[in-house]
């Protein structure tokens, strides 16, 4: 009795799979027929890859792609698993989507892997560096089926920031010279330094968080003003810069939103919202018939803009009313 | 339409195929030797890591996935020696590779992660030898060769006198000992193929995704037992070879219910839920129908 039972549940098994599978293609064959199919992959579900989804699809709409009128969106989510992400995109390519807006690195590059015998065109988001990534040859001519919209930070814009509230001739950096995304920063700061009158930038690296202190306090007396590149080292010990730039007066400017938090007079950073709608209208080309592998890779402009006059204060200067009226946000009742 | 199953189907084989490594790998800790190994999520990155880094920087493919089994190898090693040697708990002592391996793994990518699109890989190499063009088909050869590969090796290693000491050692430790088999040395030996089999499963897999991350072996040995119970639960195996064909099978049918569970568009959240369902059912089938026959069934291990 019991020998006949467990090969007659594995033929049910089997059986019950092989009809759900069929059903489920006939499910797909029912859905009514829509302009374009466009399959949406996220890694994992988290407030900035969310709204970019978000900034997406209402970009779309702007661009005559309306939900439910003449695109058809299939969203997945990875759920944070690597091997989700290529059966996903896998099902996209089985599917036949007439494109993939693939959110994060990994999705990518699953995607970029599993369209490879297809023409299947593929946008991206929320990805810093499409070139080192492995999808795109270069940031103007990607030259495959992949085009998107980064989220590289624009420290030209970073540092202009810090130059309208306080003008400095000597600009001080404090980095991890072992970060090598500080290093690219730095040195996209020194390209910009001449058109933002700086005369000289002076560096002080730090190894560790324990010598973050030593080097701010090398920087006293060399310079006018600091500016704080997104570097993880400093950012663990941004305080010990904060407190001796407050100490001796030195306007102290940070890159980014989380590193101007710790005390810095401004920050600047991007929404992943706009990073979403800059995605969608390089989609909107795509889905026009444009190739991609000619659509050059789109930065997207910063617009979250972090003041903080309280700090201002104690570091001796004053922020321009003009340029307190850009804020988008502006720091509490900290001293 | 039914080339989408088809698709389906032959995708969900080539996942069952990959992932098949870990499955195996997974087998022959926590069912033959009784070692509860969590290595595997590390260990599964490490080969990954070592794989693609040696393919970037111009390696043969074939010899960087070798090499990749090689440092699972050595990763399972040093868990069995935490082991055997310093009598650490076998569940704390996977913890503690996984943990490190964490680390390890950062260090050998130089960063979180490394890209492998555009780079010669197994798949590309056996294309291009075969002259076969589409992706799955090269996929399922290449993944196919393999499994094919090591379950031939293992299918003649298990059968030979130290194999049957391992698989002995798992079933009684003391007996074992008793005829003169050094356990410490079966254990070692059990867990270091384990992992280099489960390291060689990540070097595929990420020459077939075209990417190694940093995260990708996060749940590996939640796939790997719950493709072990799975096969076990439906396909009842006896003998070697059957056994390492149940756990292929049961590796199949998990990626095709998360497959089919992906078609279906459910939620990113009820995913995990579902794989847990699916391997509390297979776990709870064998003894709901023994208890229909009225057959005593031992209560459950607590470790």
């Amino acid at each position: 009795m019991n020998k006949k039972i467990i090969p007659i549940l594995s033929v049910v098994c089997v059986v019950l799979a092989v009809v759900l599978v069929v059903v489920l293609t006939r499910g797909i064959g029912g859905q009514p027929a829509m302009e374009y199919k466009v399959g949406i992959t996220q890694i994992v579900t988290h407030d900035a890859l969310d709204l970019c989804r978000q900034g997406f699809i209402d970009q779309m709409e702007d661009e005559g792609f309306v939900e439910e009128e003449n695109v058809n969106y299939i969203l997945r989510n990875a759920g944070g698993d690597m091997s989700t992400a290529s059966s996903i995109a896998d099902y996209f390519v089985s599917v036949d989507v007439d494109l993939i807006f693939s959110i994060a690195t990994p999705t990518t590059q699953a995607c970029a892997s599993a369209v490879e015998d297809t023409d299947i065109p593929i946008v991206f988001a929320a990805v810093t560096d499409p070139v080192a990534a492995g999808f795109a040859a270069n940031w103007t001519v990607p030259g495959g089926q992949v085009t998107g919209a980064s989220d590289w930070a624009d420290v030209g814009a970073q540092v202009k920031l810090g130059m309208d509230i306080y003008p400095a001739a000597r600009l001080g950096v404090i980095y991890n010279d072992g970060e090598v995304n500080s290093v690219v920063q730095v040195d996209e700061l020194k390209k910009v330094a001449a058109s933002l009158n700086i005369t000289e930038i002076v560096e002080a690296t730090a190894a560790s968080t324990a010598d973050v202190y030593a080097a701010a306090m090398s920087l006293v007396g060399s310079v006018d003003a600091i500016w704080e590149p997104s570097d993880n080292t400093v950012a663990a010990a941004i305080g010990s810069v904060v407190a001796v730039c407050e100490e001796y007066d030195i306007p102290l400017f940070a890159s980014d939103i989380s590193m101007a938090k710790g005390g810095a007079i401004s920050g600047l950073g991007l929404d992943y919202y706009v990073n979403g709608q800059e995605a969608a209208k390089l989609a909107a080309r795509v889905l026009r018939g444009e190739n991609p592998a000619n659509i050059p890779i789109s930065t997207t402009p910063m617009t979250i803009v972090y003041l903080c006059p309280a700090a201002a204060a104690e570091m001796g200067v004053t922020i321009p009313p003009a340029v307190l009226d850009t804020a988008t946000e502006v720091c509490g009742n900290q001293s | 339409m039914l080339d989408v199953a088809g698709h389906v189907l032959s995708f969900s084989l080539y996942e069952g195929l990959v992932f098949g490594f870990v499955a195996i790998g997974v087998y022959l800790t926590f069912r033959v030797l009784g070692f509860p190994d969590l290595t595997v999520d590390g260990s599964f990155t490490l080969g990954a890591a070592v794989a693609a880094v040696l393919i970037v920087k111009g390696v043969n493919p074939s010899l960087a996935t070798l090499a990749a089994f090689g440092v699972g190898l050595c990763a399972g090693l040093a868990t069995s020696l935490l082991n055997t040697k310093l009598r650490i708990p076998a569940l704390l002592a996977g913890i503690l590779m996984m943990v490190a391996l964490y680390s390890i793994n950062l260090r050998v990518m130089g960063g979180a992660n490394v890209s492998l699109l555009r780079e010669v890989t197994i798949f590309t190499q056996v294309s291009e030898f075969l002259g076969v063009g589409t992706r799955i088909v090269r996929s399922l050869i290449v993944a196919g060769g393999l499994v094919v590969i090591v379950f031939f090796i293992l299918n003649w290693f298990l059968r030979t006198e130290i194999g049957l000491a391992l698989r002995a050692t798992g079933d009684n430790e003391q007996m074992v000992r008793g005829f003169g088999v050094n356990t410490d040395m079966t254990t070692i030996l059990g867990v270091s193929i384990s992992n280099g089999l489960v390291a060689l499963g990540g070097a595929v897999v990420a020459q077939g995704q075209g990417f190694a991350d940093v995260g990708m072996g996060i749940g590996m040995i939640v796939m790997g037992l719950a493709a072990v119970i799975i096969g076990e639960a439906l396909f009842r195996p006896k003998g070697v070879a059957r056994l390492l064909l149940a756990v292929l099978g049961g590796t199949f049918i998990y990626r095709l219910v998360i497959s089919i569970a992906l078609r279906l568009g459910i939620a990113p959240g009820d995913l995990k839920l579902i794989t847990a369902v699916l391997v509390i059912i297979a776990l709870a089938v064998p003894y709901l129908q023994k208890k229909v026959q009225r057959e005593w069934m031992p209560p459950a291990a607590r470790w």
